[in-house]
């Protein structure tokens, strides 16, 4: 858990590789989603699924698994496509994301698919329900982690500073909260859209432990959710600077992949990428 | 008369019958179901003891979270005790809860369908001297329309804390419609309740009802006082405490228009979408009677008393009589 060995990370890197290609896939047929936070969050899906959690893809519902909320469900490509990945269900699926009948929907209904933990997409709820769970865990006396991932556009939400308080006053330590800091919002850069500074400071004044990350290097991630575990005195978040559509170069860094699926022929473009990066 | 299979309070009728309020009765449920039920989580947004939890704090603080004045936070964080397998309660006034928070609970509690239990006091014109800002006339409107969701509207202190011990058992998502002042006491222990059954409280002497009166919540003592007053006058009509707004016990409510050909609602909520439209969409699309509504105008309310707030806004009982009278010659 401490170390990674270079070995586990270029397992977790070609995983994630295998993990971007899904998405773009998926994206394709969809026809339409989001692409840029999928993209840019896949690192940091692959180190929690393959490395971090304590769960059972076979157990999907074992009761002393880890809980993992995704707050902003529109990056739910990348969800999905790990979950899969991991041995939840058939990486097939994948292919049914937006599509009627499809347990794979738009945005991640609970119903269909109960180990996601939730049902996700109105910005800025996801924190609270990872602090109920937290708090019940503490109260009840169990061993989890409770990990919540956040964006940074969800912060203009006034219920995610709701839940930033109150998890600082019920002194959740059991609480990790990664946020993903991509300056990038459906409506041009976060800061022009409605200015965040510098988020960690802010959390730091709301009483929380605080790391900053490089959201693409397995080794910074790793290191920092082991220290946000061994920290007892409260909660703590990671902000995880990514490259929004990290892997593929002419998306990178680009608000307007934040809410469109690639053509055929982008996702050729893109899959042919990344196919000659591990090969 | 008084429905006497029903064990109601005998001394309804009395000048001085004896009053109490339904938040209260809700404390009261609370701190019994604690005791019986260690899953139980109560969580409160500053408002301790006005909607008072505060029985339920004192006793089992371990299980007692206030979040402070957000009821946003307050409706999400529950939703994810509830999915750890607990039943949380959610407290504040109606106004905020589920008026603030209103996607919150729609999104995280009833698309999830986890099973929390949100109660929001302090609901209708009966709050009185706070105004306007304070009285929720349209709660029942935005929770009955959400999916999964349970509606129950007790009708007084005893019938809430049933009504609450009962919630509790279920897996459901429940908005529980609470009052601040106190109100005629209507019921007894003895009553027998069940969330999803509607029940006759008045009935005729001898003979069948020309009218029907279905009334939601403390108001009932109102429409209760209307049937006793227009027996008086010869006219004959059955009372019906319609606690449960969702699911709609639709058996009772035609069965009931069946036998009276007309029917009038009773509510301290606006008219549009409340518990006299649920009824109407009952009756308009099995047997179609005609209906008058007693309940708030599309007005907000103001300051005042209750007294002066429920004659302004034509809820008192005189309003029922004369939509009684109206709809019976509507009739014919």
């Amino acid at each position: 858990m401490e170390n990674l060995t270079d070995e586990e990370i270029k397992k977790l890197k070609i995983k994630a590789n295998e993990i971007r290609k899904s998405i773009i896939r998926m994206l394709r047929d969809a026809g339409s989603g989001h692409t840029a936070g999928s993209l840019g969050m896949t690192d940091i899906f692959t180190i929690l699924y393959f490395h971090t959690l304590k769960h059972d893809p076979k157990n999907p519902l074992w009761i002393n698994r880890d809980r993992l909320i995704l707050s902003n469900g529109h990056i739910c490509p990348v969800l999905y496509a790990t979950l899969a990945h991991a041995g939840y269900f058939p990486t097939e699926e994948l292919q049914t994301l937006r599509k009627f009948g499809s347990r794979l929907q738009g945005h991640p209904h609970s119903e269909y698919l109960p180990f996601m933990e939730t049902s996700s997409g109105p910005l800025g709820s996801g924190l609270s329900q990872a602090i109920g769970m937290a708090i019940i865990d503490k109260i009840y006396g169990g061993d989890k982690t409770i990990y919540a991932i956040l964006s940074d556009g969800e912060h203009d939400e006034g219920n995610t500073w709701e839940a930033i308080m109150l998890a600082n006053k019920e002194k959740l330590s059991n609480l990790i909260v990664i946020v993903d800091r991509n300056n990038i919002q459906i409506g041009g850069n976060t800061e022009r859209v409605m200015p965040l500074g510098d988020l960690g400071e802010k959390y730091k004044t709301f009483g929380w432990n605080t790391q900053n990350v490089n959201g693409h290097d397995f080794w910074e991630i790793n290191n920092a959710i082991f220290k946000a575990k061994k920290n007892k005195s409260g909660p703590s978040v990671i902000i995880a600077h990514t490259i929004p559509s990290k892997g593929v170069k002419a998306w990178e860094n680009d608000f307007r992949w934040h809410g469109k699926a690639p053509s055929k022929e982008e996702a050729e473009m893109a899959l042919k990428e990344l196919q000659n990066l591990y090969d | 008369m008084i429905n006497q299979n029903l064990k109601l309070n005998t001394k309804i009728f009395n000048e001085n019958v004896e009053k109490s309020s339904t938040r209260l009765g809700f404390g009261k449920g609370l701190l019994k179901i604690g005791e019986e039920n260690e899953n139980i989580i109560v969580l409160c947004a500053d408002l301790t003891e006005s909607t008072k939890v505060d029985l339920f704090a004192e006793r089992f603080p371990e299980r007692f979270i206030d979040l402070g004045v957000a009821e946003q936070n307050l409706a999400t964080v529950a939703s994810g005790v509830a999915s750890m397998g607990k039943i949380p309660f959610i407290t504040s006034y109606s106004m905020f809860s589920p008026g603030r928070n209103w996607e919150q609970i729609r999104t995280t509690i009833c698309y999830n369908n986890q099973p929390v239990k949100i109660i929001g006091s302090h609901s209708g014109l009966s709050v009185g001297p706070d105004g306007g800002s304070h009285q929720a006339l349209e709660d029942i409107a935005i929770t009955r329309v959400i999916p999964n969701m349970v509606v129950i509207s007790p009708c007084d202190l005893i019938e809430a804390q049933k009504a609450t011990i009962a919630c509790a058992k279920t897996k459901d998502p429940t908005y529980m419609r609470l009052a601040r002042n106190n109100t005629e006491i209507i019921t007894t222990d003895e009553t027998p309740f069940e969330i999803g059954k509607a029940q006759i409280f008045f009935t005729p002497e001898i003979g069948l009802a020309h009218v029907g009166i279905i009334a939601t919540g403390p108001i009932l003592y109102k429409a209760i006082m209307a049937a006793y007053t227009l027996e008086k006058k010869g006219i004959k009509s059955k009372v019906m405490n319609l606690s449960t707004i969702k699911p709609l016990d639709s058996e009772a409510i035609i069965t009931l228009a069946k036998e009276t050909k007309a029917i009038v609602t009773v509510e301290d909520h606006q008219i549009m979408g409340g518990m006299g439209s649920a009824v109407a969409e009952c009756l308009a699309s099995n047997y179609i009677v005609p209906i008058e509504f007693v309940g708030i105008d599309n007005k907000f309310g103001q300051s005042g008393t209750p007294e002066e707030l429920t004659k302004y806004y034509g809820i008192d009982i005189v309003n029922i009589i004369e939509k009684v009278e109206k709809v019976l010659k509507r009739k014919n």
